[in-house]
């Protein structure tokens, strides 16, 4: 062959040029996903059809007050925020009726009979920051998250989030743990006890 | 290479050296590859921001995976572009425009209207609110939200690594 035909540049590299490029921008690029704490709100019911106060024995109740200043009462007692966490599991884990089999509370007098009956309670001033009342509400979120795990360590060997949830069957692991550590939160309306702002 | 030859040229049998053709088969790929990327990635904001926006901080956090059905209201202090319009005490913003909680039934109604019949009951209210807000704003917004029977709410926060 005297033809001298020059030859085609041979393309096969561009697709590791092409995967480098992808491989390039999946690490540089955040992926910008919504995080946060998902919450759900209760039915309204309109003020004149409020059930009468359900009469929860105190003890069931923790009470959580935020003021103004971003200072944090709790059953009537002074606390920062460093103790929310504990005192919540504490309260929660108590088991004061003796029914609750998984907790390995205090028995004391003063906090829940059991996880199914006890509540908290989170009431703000109109003026209590946003970052506060997150940082609240983060804590007890995170002493439910721990009661949850500690449970499903116990009885499935891994933590929470790793039980599987399929989204078909009736009761997951999931669910059974749930239910052994219902998180109620009961928000009241705030009240103005100062000018807002 | 005359500009005479290069005519001339494609009535011949080449000849010659000749500037090798690059093989364009693989531009579609690349292409693909790219355009795939960066729809998988894209977030559309579709409003752009008017009030102040730094989200508190927490650690017991989820992330939203189905985002078609995240719908975001905005609180905070107005910027400073709109203060003289609007004053500087914290506002909601609903898409592009400032608002009041009242307005947030109408708007509760249109984003459902919007939606699928089995989808309505799943769509999620992301709460982006400025740390520095008060409390009142926000249950004021939030009793709106239980009105328009729009329950799912993700306080929308930073992630924090460091523990009480």
């Amino acid at each position: 062959m005297a033809r001298r035909e020059s030859p085609e540049i041979n393309a096969s590299s561009m697709a590791d040029i092409a995967f480098l490029l992808l491989i390039f921008f999946l690490v540089t690029t955040t992926i910008d996903t919504d995080k946060g704490m998902l919450v759900k709100l209760p039915q309204w019911v309109e003020p004149d059809e409020l059930p009468p106060p359900d009469e929860a024995n105190k003890r069931n109740v923790l009470e959580i007050l935020v003021n103004r200043y971003d200072q944090l009462l709790v059953d009537g007692e002074l606390m920062t925020i460093e103790n929310l966490k504990k005192t919540t599991k504490k309260f929660v884990a108590n088991n004061g009726d003796g029914t609750c089999s998984y907790c390995q509370g205090s028995r004391d007098p003063n906090m829940s009979d059991n996880p199914q009956k006890a509540i908290v309670s989170l009431k703000n001033d109109r003026a209590t920051s946003y970052d506060m009342y997150i940082s609240v509400y983060n804590e007890l979120q995170a002493a439910y998250n721990e009661l949850r795990d500690e449970s499903a360590m116990k009885e499935y060997g891994k933590p929470f989030d790793d039980l599987n949830d399929p989204a078909q069957t009736e009761e997951t692991e999931k669910d059974k743990i749930r239910d052994k550590w219902p998180m109620r939160i009961s928000e009241a309306e705030p009240e103005a006890y100062g000018e807002e702002n | 290479m005359s500009q005479e030859h290069a005519v001339a040229h494609k009535f011949q049998r080449s000849t010659g050296k000749e500037t090798p053709k690059i093989s364009t088969s693989s531009l579609p790929d690349i292409i693909f590859i790219l355009l795939f990327f960066f729809m998988m990635v894209t977030v559309m904001r579709d409003s752009s921001l008017k009030v102040k926006n730094v989200l508190p901080a927490a650690t017991e956090v989820q992330k939203m995976e189905k985002k078609s059905l995240v719908n975001f209201m905005y609180v905070g202090a107005p910027v400073e572009k709109y203060r003289a319009e609007v004053g500087t005490a914290p506002r909601l913003q609903l898409d592009d425009q400032f608002a009041d909680p009242e307005d947030i039934g109408a708007w509760v109604q249109v984003l459902k209207s919007n939606t699928a019949e089995d989808l309505k009951s799943k769509l999620i209210y992301s709460l982006k609110a400025d740390k520095e807000v008060t409390m009142g704003l926000i249950s004021d917004i939030k009793q709106e939200m239980r009105k328009a029977e729009a329950l799912k709410l993700l306080y929308s926060t930073q992630v924090r690594s460091e523990v009480y």
